[in-house]
């Protein structure tokens, strides 16, 4: 009797056909205002599902069963998804191709989000593969330098982790900080992939040196910069902070903007 | 579905009536056709009978005033809906009578204890056997054991005293489990 109760319990849980509260909705007259599609995509991270509506892409998780994206879908962005078998082309070459760490525009969705996690995402995405930025780095670039804790908290929240790189964004005493999907370890792996040395960093803060400056140009970065990494050694400078870059005539950089503007 | 849900969807509808319901179907659909599979035993009929009571809920809910909406109980309105329409067809039909196919068992009985939820297919073998129950056995099991109301519940939508609710869900399981018995001896 047991066993048949649980097969009648399952029988509870079958899933409508696709596409069938759209149908409903078109038979009563009512557009669906909600149309977030998701599939899955063959990426190196494995298969992971992706959600997309005509705005762009709107969250994508890497672990899990199709329900429980679903479940999280709804839960974290109060709307359905419907299921397709198979994702358009040319989103499944973008998905993969930038989590490959090609460079792909990817358009996002998070117009149903608020405008700071909004401002903290579309920020964190701008920041290039290969280097990292604080969380009161990110603070300041969206105006809101005292807002670091909810930055953090923002980047928790992320429907899109790796394609929007929260893994990016450490804390400023150089160690890596929360990652949410796999914690500490996981995000020292994913910079690691990316030529990050997370190591390094940390030596680099535990010693004190915030920023480093090049001796030639007067100019001074956040270590992970694109252009303090082609500052040849005997040229390279460590600086303690700001107010110690300043005293020394150094200026901040234009690309990493290593201190608020 | 709790509770809380149902109230923040009548809320919902009682301000924006296309939000509200978009909303509602969205929340209900795959619910009322699990239900509408349970009876019906057939996915064709499981869609129009799920689809025909979003329908009605539709154009009655355009006719009730919003005090009404505010204090509906959802999930029991619903399934009500639902089984009326589902009443309906059967009366137009005749009822025609879901034969069993033998040749197909509906669940491996001897599955050992973790047990995996049942294929799509046994899914369907199942509820095929459940749509074979006589009618009131049917309403009472799949009511309760389908969708997991409680015995009140059930008895409050069938409008019959729960001990009569209770008798119809077990005598019911025991038919279920001699015609599964039975399909399995018989592969």
């Amino acid at each position: 009797m047991e066993l048949l109760e649980t097969d009648l319990r399952d029988l509870g849980h079958v899933h409508a056909p696709e596409g069938f509260a759209e149908r409903v909705l078109g038979a009563v007259g009512i557009a669906p205002r909600i149309t977030d599609t998701y599939a899955e995509v063959e990426t190196l991270l494995g298969v992971v599902h992706v959600a997309w509506n005509s705005e762009g892409i709107s969250a994508l998780r890497t672990a899990g069963t199709a329900g429980e994206f679903e479940r999280w879908f709804t839960s974290r962005l109060g709307r359905p998804v419907a299921r397709v078998q198979v994702p358009p082309d040319r989103l499944a070459r973008q998905v993969s191709g930038a989590i490959a760490g090609l460079d792909r525009r990817l358009r996002f969705d998070l117009t149903r989000l608020g405008p700071f996690e909004q401002d903290v995402l579309r920020k964190t995405a701008e920041i290039p593969r290969g280097e990292v930025r604080s969380y009161a780095w990110v603070a300041r670039e969206i105006g809101r330098p005292r807002a670091v804790r909810a930055v953090g908290t923002a980047l928790g929240n992320n429907p899109i982790p790796y394609l929007i790189p929260c893994h990016r964004v450490v804390r400023s005493d150089g160690t890596l900080g929360q990652y949410s999907a796999g914690g500490t370890t996981a995000k020292r792996a994913i910079l690691q992939q990316e030529g990050v040395d997370a190591g390094w960093l940390e030596m680099l803060a535990g010693n004190g040196a915030r920023f480093i400056g090049s001796r030639t140009t007067q100019v001074f970065c956040v270590p992970t910069c694109s252009h303090a990494r082609r500052i040849k050694a005997p040229n390279r400078v460590f600086l303690r902070d700001e107010r110690e870059a300043r005293g020394a005539g150094y200026r901040p950089c234009s690309r990493c903007r290593p201190i608020a503007s | 579905m709790g509770s809380e849900r149902d109230e923040e969807l009548t809320r919902a509808l009682a301000v924006d009536p296309v939000g509200g319901f978009e909303a509602l179907v969205y929340a209900y659909q795959h619910r009322l056709y699990a239900f509408s599979l349970a009876m019906s035993g057939e996915p064709m009929d499981a869609e129009e009978i799920a689809q025909d009571t979003f329908m009605r809920a539709h154009v009655a809910l355009s006719r009730y005033p919003s005090e009404r909406i505010v204090v509906l109980k959802l999930n029991a309105w619903l399934h009500q809906i639902a089984l009326n329409v589902f009443r309906n067809r059967a009366r137009k039909r005749k009822l025609r009578l879901v034969p069993l196919d033998p040749d197909t068992p509906i669940a491996d009985s001897a599955a050992g204890p973790e047990r995996q939820a049942l294929s799509r297919a046994a899914l369907r073998e199942l509820a095929n056997l459940v749509s074979g129950l006589p009618e009131h056995q049917r309403a009472a099991v799949v009511l309760r054991c389908v969708q997991g109301m409680t015995y009140a519940e059930v008895a409050a939508l069938l409008g019959q005293p729960e001990g009569t609710i209770k008798a119809s869900v077990h005598r019911g399981l025991q038919t279920l489990k001699r015609r599964a018995g039975a399909l399995s001896e018989v592969s």
